[in-house]
């Protein structure tokens, strides 16, 4: 055979192999779950965990439940490195297959696709990130982010600091330094910092770190050093977070004044600085180890039998559980939208339904084999996208991460108004911004 | 005038008012500096050899601290992964003398420099396959590094000098010194010029081509794998690393293409000058100017020297 019908052989026969998958994906018997990962790129170590859990727990409903609803979900990862031009390239590519919702895992990915989302009719799920002013269902109705969004968090943090100083009058004259990385994640938090520092006296110093600084930060902890915040809070991903770590505690600063958010607290962030980084708090909002029936049932359906790519010793990690509390919300949805609908197979509009009618009691977590595994999310409805609900903070003991407090609330007096206002800048900027069409359901 | 007090009197006076500020910002960015010259010098010397810019320098400081960590966490003790990870970068550079370069003798330098992002994107996707995108931990203590820090009491306040932070330098100016003894006092030295300035030139009286470029590459991946393990250590190993390589390129416009003294000394003018602006005129701006900063230095200094401090001259007839 000539070297060249074999070339041609191949061709074809990748062609017609890519057409099977293709019109697998598009089928009508499944439902299609795009998941936007990343396993590789500066930004792995935050993605791979995440994209563990995420891809685990809904490949363990198809292994345990037969999927959801008797319909098998189909799972497909879309690789976008945390690179804004990849995560446009991956909604593109997966928008004609009928997807029931977007996870773009990355601010910077969600403020692209925002725009797109009611054009093509895919809600996005930018859970605990992205946009807080998305939170605003009536300018927003195809965007969530559950369970509370960046302002909330900061909130939180303000307000457990201020608990521990004895009061939130009590940090008139203090210092709080903000390390964050210096991108549209980072800088998300700042307005209501400011508003804040305004509000009770304090003084905010910031200490942005661009991306290919990451893995120094020497400039960034010497300033720390001058300036001896009283307070340091961090809005780090990726290897920032681990480098923080070590810079913080190897210039002395007492690590139980330096507070990440939630997506600052993986294992992976701590480990490195082992029992140096004894005391460094985070947010959470998702539950810690793998005591939880569901979990369990993760390692017999999935890991046990070799479907899972993750580490053994590094399964039910921080932010494996966070992948999978995230996909505990796509998995509610869609049995939400399944009710509301009578359909088995549902789409993004049904799902968009699902996820504004998303209500997951104490009960229902249990239920699901989650007992105690995360706060209620019962704040969710149409003129809500975010549901503020509240998290914990959990401190790193040298080993692991224990959590130290209950759940904190946020202060929804504060942040509800920058939001709305926040929201309405937003939509008066967007010319031409469509006005809210879509029917509100009642919560299930 | 208060921004004028701001920019030219306060961070004097900040200066004298708490020197050991000053001299601790000085030493960060004198490691910062030499580790900057390390990679540096990985583009450099290729740069010799082939008039090739090695886009792969960076990848191959994640690759050779990757392999280094990977073999150590299959359970092969420190030394012996150490000489391993030296053989692989061997091999590394013999492979990609017999499968890229050697098949693009006297192609223009831009079909080298776009093989050279062939090289990149292969050891990314190998990389991941063979080791995952999960971070790892540099074992530092298992090759007899102590972790800690001097703290000196020193000029009314306290200089923190990082343990790892002084090997760091230590190893890092032994490598540079021996490097440019090597490159310039040698029979390979004076073989490298010729090769860079022509390969054809250099073939005609009996250099042969592919050891040099065998030996400079190794080199590099001897810089790199240096390079990888004190950055990992600074941080965690990872892709995140291959960033870092960006830091190299303010050094060597400053330092020009070609120089290995122009490395170091571009290495330590970036180094301090970004750390010094940073600390002292960074919060006038919002700070995070030791992102752009170094190429602002940069661009000054090809104002006048437009082919660095230490690159050779160019002269061309018109």
């Amino acid at each position: 055979m000539k070297v060249r019908q074999v070339i041609m052989g191949v061709a074809c026969a990748g062609l017609v192999a890519t057409a099977i998958y293709a019109s697998k994906a598009q089928a009508a018997d499944d439902i299609y779950v795009p998941l936007f990962t990343y396993r590789t790129g500066p930004y792995a170590n935050s993605g791979i965990p995440i994209a563990n859990g995420m891809h685990d727990y809904l490949t363990m409903l198809n292994e345990r439940d037969g999927g959801i609803g008797g319909v098998k979900l189909n799972v497909e990862e879309c690789e976008t490195g945390y690179d804004t031009k990849k995560g446009v390239e991956c909604w593109e590519s997966v928008k004609s297959k009928n997807p029931t919702v977007v996870n773009p895992f990355s601010t910077g990915i969600t403020l692209q696709l925002i725009p797109k989302a009611s054009v093509d009719k895919i809600p996005i799920l930018s859970m605990a990130y992205g946009l807080s002013a998305a939170a605003v269902g009536k300018d927003f109705p195809w965007v969530f982010n559950p369970p509370a969004t960046y302002w909330d968090g900061l909130s939180m943090i303000i307000k457990y600091i201020g608990e521990k100083e004895g009061g939130l009058a009590k940090l008139k004259g203090k210092t709080i330094g903000y390390i964050f990385l210096d991108a549209g994640y980072g800088r998300e938090p700042i307005p209501l910092l400011e508003q804040l520092a305004k509000d009770y006296g304090f003084n905010v110093k910031l200490y942005p770190v661009a991306g290919k600084e990451m893995q120094d930060q020497s400039s960034q902890w010497l300033s720390v050093r001058r300036d001896r915040p009283n307070w340091m809070v961090m809005w780090g991903w990726g290897a920032m977070n681990p480098t923080a770590v070590k810079r913080a505690s190897e210039n002395g600063y007492p690590m139980d004044h330096f507070i990440g958010v939630w997506w600052s607290g993986s294992d992976d962030d701590a480990r490195g600085g082992g029992k140096a980084a004894k005391g460094y708090l985070a947010l959470n909002f998702s539950g810690l180890g793998s005591n939880y029936p569901a979990i369990q049932d993760i390692k017999k359906y999935v890991v046990d039998k070799g479907k899972s790519q993750v580490e053994k010793d590094k399964f039910a990690d921080t932010f494996y559980n966070r992948g999978v509390y995230n996909t505990v919300l796509v998995a509610e949805a869609i049995r939400n939208a399944q009710k509301l609908t009578g359909k088995k197979v549902v789409v993004g509009e049904d799902v968009r339904r699902g996820l504004e009618t998303l209500h997951i009691t104490e009960a229902r977590w249990k239920e699901l084999g989650f007992p105690g595994f995360a706060g209620p999310l019962t704040g969710i409805s149409c003129a809500d996208h975010s549901g503020h609900q509240g998290a914990y903070m959990q401190q790193w003991d040298g080993d692991k991460w224990v959590k130290v407090s209950n759940l904190i609330e946020p202060m929804k007096d504060k942040v509800e108004p920058l939001l709305q206002d926040a929201a309405k800048e937003y939509v008066d900027k967007a010319t031409g911004w469509p006005k809210r069409t879509e029917a509100c359901d009642k919560a299930m | 005038m208060d921004i004028l007090y701001s920019i030219f009197i306060d961070p004097f006076v900040q200066m004298a008012q708490a020197p050991d500020l000053f001299v601790q910002t000085l030493w960060d960015g004198l490691v910062g500096g030499m580790l900057y010259a390390l990679i540096a010098l990985g583009f450099v010397l290729i740069f010799k050899a082939s008039g090739v810019f090695n886009f792969a320098q960076g990848i191959m400081v994640v690759f050779a601290a990757l392999t280094l960590v990977g073999l150590h966490d299959a359970g092969v003790p420190a030394f012996l992964a150490l000489l391993i990870t030296i053989a692989v970068m061997f091999a590394l550079a013999f492979t990609v003398e017999r499968v890229v370069l050697r098949p693009l003798v006297n192609q223009p330098d831009i079909i080298l420099f776009m093989a050279t992002f062939g090289i990149t994107y292969f050891l990314i996707g190998f990389g991941e396959y063979v080791f995952g995108g999960d971070p790892k931990v540099m074992p530092v203590e298992d090759f007899g590094l102590e972790k800690g820090a001097y703290n000196i009491k020193m000029l009314g306040g306290l200089v923190s000098l990082q343990k790892l932070d002084i090997v760091a330098v230590i190893v890092a100016s032994a490598m540079v010194a021996g490097l440019g003894v090597f490159f310039s006092k040698t029979r390979i030295g004076r073989a490298l010029r010729a090769v860079a300035d022509s390969h054809s030139a250099a073939l005609s009286v009996g250099i042969s081509l592919e050891q040099i470029w065998v030996i400079v590459w190794f080199a590099a991946g001897l810089v790199a794998l240096v390079t990888g393990i004190f950055w990992g250590a600074r941080s965690d190993v990872s892709f995140a690393l291959e960033v870092i390589a960006l830091k190299a390129l303010p050094v060597l416009i400053l330092g020009g293409f070609t120089s290995i003294p122009g490395a170091i000394a571009g290495g330590l003018i970036i180094g301090v000058g970004e750390k010094l602006a940073e600390f002292y005129w960074g919060p006038l701006v919002g700070g995070g100017t030791d992102a752009w900063f170094a190429y602002v230095i940069a661009l000054v200094f090809l104002l006048f020297r437009p082919q660095g401090l230490f690159g050779e001259k160019i002269i061309e007839r018109i």
